[in-house]
């Protein structure tokens, strides 16, 4: 175990490095001089122009910037932005606000897509079976803003009941809207993906002997069905956390909530190498623990799965 | 006089369970489908009645639908399923459930998929204790499971509660189903083919252990099973099923002697332990023994056929495949002690005179199928020599390879994986041809026509896909495909294990006349003595890697020189039944 856990730290380093200097590169590779233009129409002093680039390094060959970036982080240097505030500071002042919102939509995905799923498998081809496909599906096919602005219409208007923007600090309450927004696409799939799963464990042959052992059904169901079907689902919920945290750039945008997904998209617009970088660095990260972990909770779920390496 | 009767005279109170006029349909597409049509019979306290039946014949679903616990859409249409005179049909779900496991214990077919893989042995078997009210308590119902097992003849049960199913072999996975259906010392035991997964020794040690189990707490026992020899041995009454209705019960050792219906006479002529088992006994002399051949069986007659094989041994040809001090270690990658080996073939010897059938006989795990596979080239030989036909096939070049493949053709256990779903029957026969490039197309599409004649199967089926076909049809075109380069050498890795009885004559048959017809030698690999005594002509034994005897088919039979291989023989069910004699 301990072993599996070091192999897997060691196999992290050479994809945080592949994804910074991928990155990093793509940035570099942008067309249009980043701090020309941050003098928008005005002809900047030559001198100046190039003590700025001097400062930031863009005066220097690619890959020398990338050196230059990619030793301060062992020195806890992440850069900094055209604002002059350090990278850090802007991480640790928008991540909190991200990670809150996709912890949010997580919770209600996964609690409400298994119970749902759960259901509508034990109730194959019956009402709510039906209604709840049918209610997915349209989650599904509709782009994301679409329901985000209708959430924020019906409920933030019409109704009352929520606010349409997120205020300052992200208070939790805030979130909870746009988080629900954020989880409709994953709730639809994880509903899908239960019941489907849910039918097949269903017709197993360990069910018909856990009945015929004497269990009741209120026993054989979370027991025996719903712990065996969780296996695939769990899978999905760590890959989606990822997606969760970067498809909250179009929810962040339309409630204005101050995270992760809005400042990296104007960081991006403006060119900015390292904050770009340090965005995506870390966000890789959180990636890899979370997939780490989802493996071995697999192992949890399923005894089989033993790792040994 | 006999058991059955007696029990009914001692029983005044009425039978355990009556059974009457039950029929059960599946609802489908195309409306309900019957499994079951009018079944009538009775089991009394303490007596073990055999329901016998091919796939399909509605046995199973006979049993799930007295416990209420149909597949799917399948439902009870019709009749009353009366214990201790309450209709079990008629009751609401909680009282079924009270009814389940505590006075009907259930012992599932297949003992790889009836354990939970997500939950350890103690957490299943304890589950059960608890949910029938045996014990309360975590140290008591813990007791009572470590008994059950030990009980069911697991002997390190209290170190083996916290393990999981997976590391657990089939015939240890087969003890704990079984301590599990006997843990609230049920009034009826429901045992569907509780050992049909399992070696002939293993099954032998189980059934054993159950009959004693269940004799001793006054159980009585339903067994389902396909193998009539089985069913005879365990059962005072027999039940014979076809297509959903009861075609013959009574007495075992009567329905054995003198068969009445149709179908049981074919069952008895084709059933491989019965007809080994008679061959035996007679001594090679048909002619002494009384035993009836029924009319409208000599297509599928076992005892004819394995009878016409042991004047037919013609060891002096010359060897088609020698195989010399072969030896296979596999490198497994453990834990903490790093790699470790495994002998899976350990210096094996052997030559097969061509035009002949040897038997390489073994309990799963006795490398049997690696020596098949090495033959065929599908795994790498650490140490020793293999030759077919004079050439050495270690120094072949990968023409010579391609060429000798043609020439040696093997035919799997599995119909249903063996044929590629997407593939018509004609695309799936002539894809040796086409591979082999062998003929134009209109002379491959002649060939498939003469292949499907060979193995006996309409023309018609050409364009059909596998999904379409019986599994003993299907078995047909893996032979047919076998057969299509016009091979030598034909290697049947347990090539009739997966089918029924009367399909599996058919077959067995087939692959005789195939051979007398080709000048075929065949390498047969079963786990099955009993299918060992028609078909080859040679049998080596092995056990663990090693050959442990090997010898003609009639000397391992009549003069078994091994512990083991008597071991084997006496495994094979009905040794126990007189029959004729």
């Amino acid at each position: 175990m301990a072993r599996y856990l070091l192999w897997r730290v060691l196999q992290a380093i050479p994809v945080l490095i592949g994804t910074t200097f991928l990155i990093y590169f793509m940035v570099f590779a942008m067309p249009g001089d980043p701090i020309l233009a941050l003098f928008g129409d005005k002809t900047p002093n030559p001198a100046l122009l190039a003590r700025l680039r001097a400062e930031y390094h863009l005066d220097e060959p690619f890959i020398v910037q990338y050196w230059y970036y990619f030793t301060g982080i062992f020195q806890g240097d992440f850069g900094t932005s055209f604002t002059g505030e350090p990278t850090t500071e802007i991480l640790a002042r928008t991540f909190p606000v991200t990670i809150r919102l996709a912890v949010l939509a997580m919770l209600f995905q996964s609690i409400a897509g298994i119970l749902v799923g759960l259901v509508s498998g034990l109730r194959k081809g019956k009402l709510f079976d039906a209604s709840a496909l049918a209610v997915s599906l349209v989650l599904i096919s509709l782009p994301i803003f679409v329901v985000a602005f209708v959430a924020q219409y019906v409920f933030g208007i019409q109704l009352g009941w929520a606010r349409t923007t997120v205020g300052a600090g992200a208070p939790w309450a805030d979130l909870v809207l746009p988080a629900l927004v954020l989880a409709s696409v994953s709730f639809a799939q994880i509903v899908r993906l239960t019941r489907a799963s849910v039918i097949e464990t269903q017709g197993l042959d360990f069910v018909r002997t856990a009945y015929g052992k004497g269990l009741s059904r209120s026993r054989v169901i979370p027991v025996h069905i719903l712990r065996n079907s969780l296996i695939p689902v769990v899978t999905y919920l760590g890959t989606d956390f990822g997606v969760l945290l970067v498809g909250a750039t179009v929810t962040e945008g339309i409630f204005n909530v101050p995270g992760v997904g809005r400042t990296l998209y104007q960081a991006i617009l403006r060119g900015e190498g390292p904050t770009v970088v340090s965005f995506v660095t870390v966000m890789v990260l959180i990636y890899l623990v979370v997939n780490l972990v989802i493996d071995l909770l697999y192992a949890v779920l399923d005894p089989r799965i033993r790792y040994v390496k | 006089m006999n058991a059955t009767q007696m029990n009914r005279m001692s029983n005044a109170t009425g039978p355990l369970l009556e059974i009457r006029d039950l029929h059960v349909g599946f609802q489908t597409q195309d409306g309900l489908v019957p499994a079951v049509r009018g079944v009538n019979f009775t089991i009394n306290h303490g007596e073990t009645v055999a329901i016998v039946g091919e796939s399909g014949s509605g046995k199973s679903t006979t049993a799930h639908a007295i416990i209420n616990l149909l597949p799917g859409s399948g439902r009870v249409t019709q009749g009353e399923v009366l214990f201790e005179g309450r209709d079990l049909t008629k009751l609401k779900r909680s009282e079924i459930e009270d009814v389940r496991g505590k006075l009907i214990g259930l012992v599932p077919q297949d003992p790889m998929s009836n354990l939970n893989p997500v939950w350890s042995i103690g957490f299943q078997v304890e589950e059960a204790i608890r949910a029938n009210g045996i014990a309360s308590g975590r140290k008591e119902v813990k007791e009572h499971a470590i008994r059950v097992l030990k009980e069911a003849g697991l002997d390190d049960a209290e170190t083996r509660l916290k393990q999981f199913p997976h590391q657990f072999s089939g015939g240890m996975r087969q003890r704990v189903l079984i301590g599990i259906g006997l843990s609230s010392t049920p009034k009826l035991l429901i045992a569907d083919e509780p050992t049909s997964a399992l070696d002939v020794t293993v099954q032998k040690r189980i059934l054993d252990h159950l009959a004693t189990l269940t004799r001793d707490s006054g159980t009585a026992m339903l067994f389902i099973t396909h193998d009539l020899g089985l069913a005879a041995d365990r059962a005072e009454k027999l039940i014979v099923m076809y297509k959903g209705r009861i075609v013959e019960s009574g007495p075992s050792r009567q329905i054995l002697q003198d068969p009445q219906h149709p179908y049981t006479q074919r069952l008895v002529a084709a059933a491989p332990s019965l007809a080994s088992r008679r061959i035996q006994i007679s001594g090679g002399h048909l002619d002494s023994i009384e035993h009836e051949v029924p009319k409208g069986s000599e297509d599928i007659d076992l005892i004819a056929a394995g009878e016409a094989r042991t004047h037919s041994v013609a060891t002096t040809a010359e060897p088609a495949i020698v195989v010399d001090k072969l030896t296979k270690v596999f490198k497994i990658r453990g834990g903490k002690a790093g790699s470790r080996e495994i002998t899976a073939v350990d210096n094996v010897s052997f030559s097969i005179p061509r035009g002949t059938t040897m038997a390489l006989v073994g309990e799963s795990g006795s490398g049997k199928s690696t020596v098949a596979r090495m033959l065929l080239k599908l795994e790498t030989v650490t140490s020793g020599s293999i030759r077919i036909g004079g050439t050495d096939i270690a120094k072949l070049n990968r023409r010579e390879l391609f060429s000798l493949r043609g020439k040696m053709q093997p035919v799997f256990q599995d119909p249903y994986g063996s044929l590629d779903p997407l593939r018509s029957i004609a695309a799936t026969i002539a894809e040796p041809l086409v591979t082999h490039d062998v003929g134009t197309a209109a002379e491959r599409k002649a060939r498939v026509r003469e292949l499907l004649e060979q193995v006996s199967l309409p023309e018609t089926l050409m364009g059909r896909y596998p999904n379409e076909l019986s599994g003993g049809q299907r078995q047909r075109v893996a032979i047919a495909r076998a057969l299509a380069l016009k091979p030598e050498i034909v290697i049947l890795d347990e090539a009739v294990s997966a089918l029924d009885v009367l399909v599996q004559a058919q077959i067995l048959n087939l692959l005789a006349e195939l051979q007398s017809e080709l000048g075929l030698t065949y390498l047969f690999i079963t786990h099955d003595l009993a299918v060992v005594r028609v078909i080859a002509d040679t049998v080596a034994v092995m056990s663990k890697g090693r050959i442990v005897e090997s010898a003609t088919t009639d000397e391992v039979f009549g003069n078994p020189r091994q512990a083991y291989t008597r071991e084997l023989l006496n495994a094979i069910p009905g040794a126990d039944l007189t029959l004729g004699a």
